[in-house]
């Protein structure tokens, strides 16, 4: 490793504790922002030489904010109303940082920095931005590729949504304990889109904008400031156990593998150890939630060494038991392929003609109920259902897997009709 | 003289390497490993899991009763150790050094004499 990179490596650690730090001082996402931005310059100039501060964040957070100062009193100087209560409380700058850190406060500014971000007021893809931009550090340019728009759309979106949050006023009292279980639920399903939008896409369209892994570190952080919630260890062994199978969810054109064909060697083993130790904490606690079910679900899977091993009976249950905490069409239309395993297609089918009205604009449903027509028999009804299942695709790798079945039951309906 | 020599690092800062610099350490630290192995002074090698994998058994005067997390929350943390056998605390240093040079940056290795060692069984190797 080179010198500068072990220079990145930790500011961009040290960024989610600094900037929270800083947001708390300045009470002003941007003068947080190029407050941090000020001290990690300060930094590449003078650790090389120097070496490393003993407490990279503590030196982080004490430059940034003096250089937050200066600009703030440069700013008084060129407004006519000087900003009174930006200032107000920036009397104890000198006050005695280290002792400042080792209480609870850094605990409740990584969470408000996280929470900021998730303003219900947000569409979920500029919570996603807000959090890749503002906690993870990414750049414009990363989060605007990964999003398929310019540069300067995104940096538009992004001042677009830190305006609607300042408008809102931030969240800058110390939360009480039922506040911070809140944000905890929050920030968790902001994290969880954040992976989402990374897995939905694939590895290989979003190689320079790593949001699989961005989220999981994310998680993690998350967990080390609550280490005794259950739902967090759930949610970051959720997210280790889908990362996991990243290098055989897609073939080598890019093609979708499903979980079932997927060459199981593959599958990161290092990662769903992690998650499986994540598990059996989170049990001991005895307080089941919907993050920590789908992991114990994905873990089923990552136990099974070949396909036909899988405990489809206790995914069952599991998902059954996500029907009463959380009921959605989509867990039940994930039930319907434990079902189609147990007690066969008709079976499967049965459950999911139900949704069919609320899930009528959702690929996965038409990809399925294709699926299981098919086994069926029911070629022609099978036919249909693919065809509405492409048009409602994202991503090329879905289309090109929904194709497939299509060509395959092409050539069926052509030896029928012989 | 055994010596533990355990690594100390920000565990965020680790896990913020990428896939690269993540192979990187480990095949240079792996070359200094067989190097001390191959010259019968290196036993048991270990890297921890996250400290968010830790569960802490707090011993108290009644009951003993079981945390989530690391036994202490510190800046650097404990995230693996080596076990060698050296003539000299200059020789188990020397080695220290080596790991630093595979495994540069932030970070400590703190050496430590052993009193009592038992190799115990042996496991099976992840």
């Amino acid at each position: 490793m080179s010198e500068l990179s072990w220079i990145d490596l930790a500011l961009s650690s040290a960024r989610p504790q600094a900037m929270g730090a800083l947001l708390r001082y300045f009470r002003d996402l941007d003068l947080a922002e190029e407050a941090f931005q000020e001290a990690c310059l300060r930094a590449v100039r003078t650790w090389p030489e120097k070496g490393p501060p003993r407490d990279p964040v503590a030196w982080l957070i004490f430059v940034g904010r003096n250089s937050g100062i200066d600009h703030l009193r440069k700013r008084a100087r060129q407004e006519p109303l000087p900003p009174e209560e930006l200032l107000s409380d920036l009397d104890d700058v000198e006050g005695d940082l280290a002792e400042r850190l080792d209480g609870s406060h850094y605990r409740d500014d990584i969470l408000r920095l996280l929470f900021v971000c998730c303003h219900p007021e947000l569409p979920a893809t500029q919570q996603i931005a807000l959090a890749l931009r503002i906690v993870s550090g990414l750049s414009v340019r990363q989060i605007a590729r990964a999003f398929l728009v310019s540069e300067a759309a995104m940096e538009q979106r992004i001042t677009r949504a830190k305006g609607r949050i300042a408008a809102a006023g931030l969240p800058f009292e110390a939360p009480d304990a039922v506040s911070r279980t809140e944000r905890l639920g929050v920030v968790a399903a902001m994290i969880y889109l954040v992976f989402n939008e990374g897995y939905s896409a694939g590895e290989k369209q979003r190689a320079d904008a790593p949001f699989c892994e961005e989220a999981i570190r994310l998680s993690r952080l998350l967990l080390r400031l609550f280490p005794a919630e259950p739902e967090i260890m759930g949610l970051t062994a959720l997210l280790l156990l889908q990362h996991s199978r990243r290098s055989a969810r897609f073939g080598a054109d890019g093609q979708i593998v499903l979980l079932e064909d997927q060459d199981r060697s593959l599958w990161d083993k290092r990662a769903i150890r992690e998650a499986l130790a994540l598990i059996d904490k989170a049990l001991r606690h005895r307080a089941p939630g919907s993050y920590q079910i789908q992991a114990a679900i994905a873990a089923l899977h990552a136990r099974a060494e070949v396909a036909e091993q899988t405990d489809w009976e206790q995914i069952d249950l599991l998902y059954q038991s996500l029907e009463r905490i959380q009921p959605s069409p989509v867990v039940t239309l994930n039930r319907a392929v434990a079902v189609s395993k147990r007690h066969g297609p008709q079976a499967a089918l049965d459950l999911i003609e139900p949704l069919a009205e609320r899930l009528s604009g959702y690929f996965y449903f038409h990809g399925l109920r294709g699926g299981l027509l098919q086994q069926l028999g029911r070629a022609r009804e099978a036919h249909d259902a693919f065809e509405r299942a492409i048009a409602l695709a994202t991503t090329p790798a879905e289309a090109g897997h929904i194709r497939q079945h299509l060509d395959a039951l092409a050539r069926d309906i052509a030896i029928l009709a012989k | 003289m055994l010596y533990a020599v355990l690594c100390y690092n920000s565990e965020d800062a680790v896990a913020a390497w990428s896939r690269e610099e993540e192979d990187k350490v480990m095949s240079d630290l792996a070359a200094v490993e067989r190097k001390y192995a191959a010259a019968g002074k290196l036993g048991p090698v270990a890297r921890l899991m996250p400290t968010t994998a830790a569960t802490t058994l707090r011993k108290s005067p009644g009951e003993s009763f079981v945390v989530d997390g690391p036994f202490a929350e510190t800046k650097e943390q404990f995230l693996g150790f080596f076990l060698v056998d050296m003539e000299t605390l200059d020789e188990a240093i020397a080695f220290a050094r080596e790991l630093a040079v595979a495994n540069p940056g932030v970070g400590a290795y703190e050496i430590r004499p052993l009193r009592v060692f038992k190799p115990g069984g042996s496991l099976e190797a992840l």
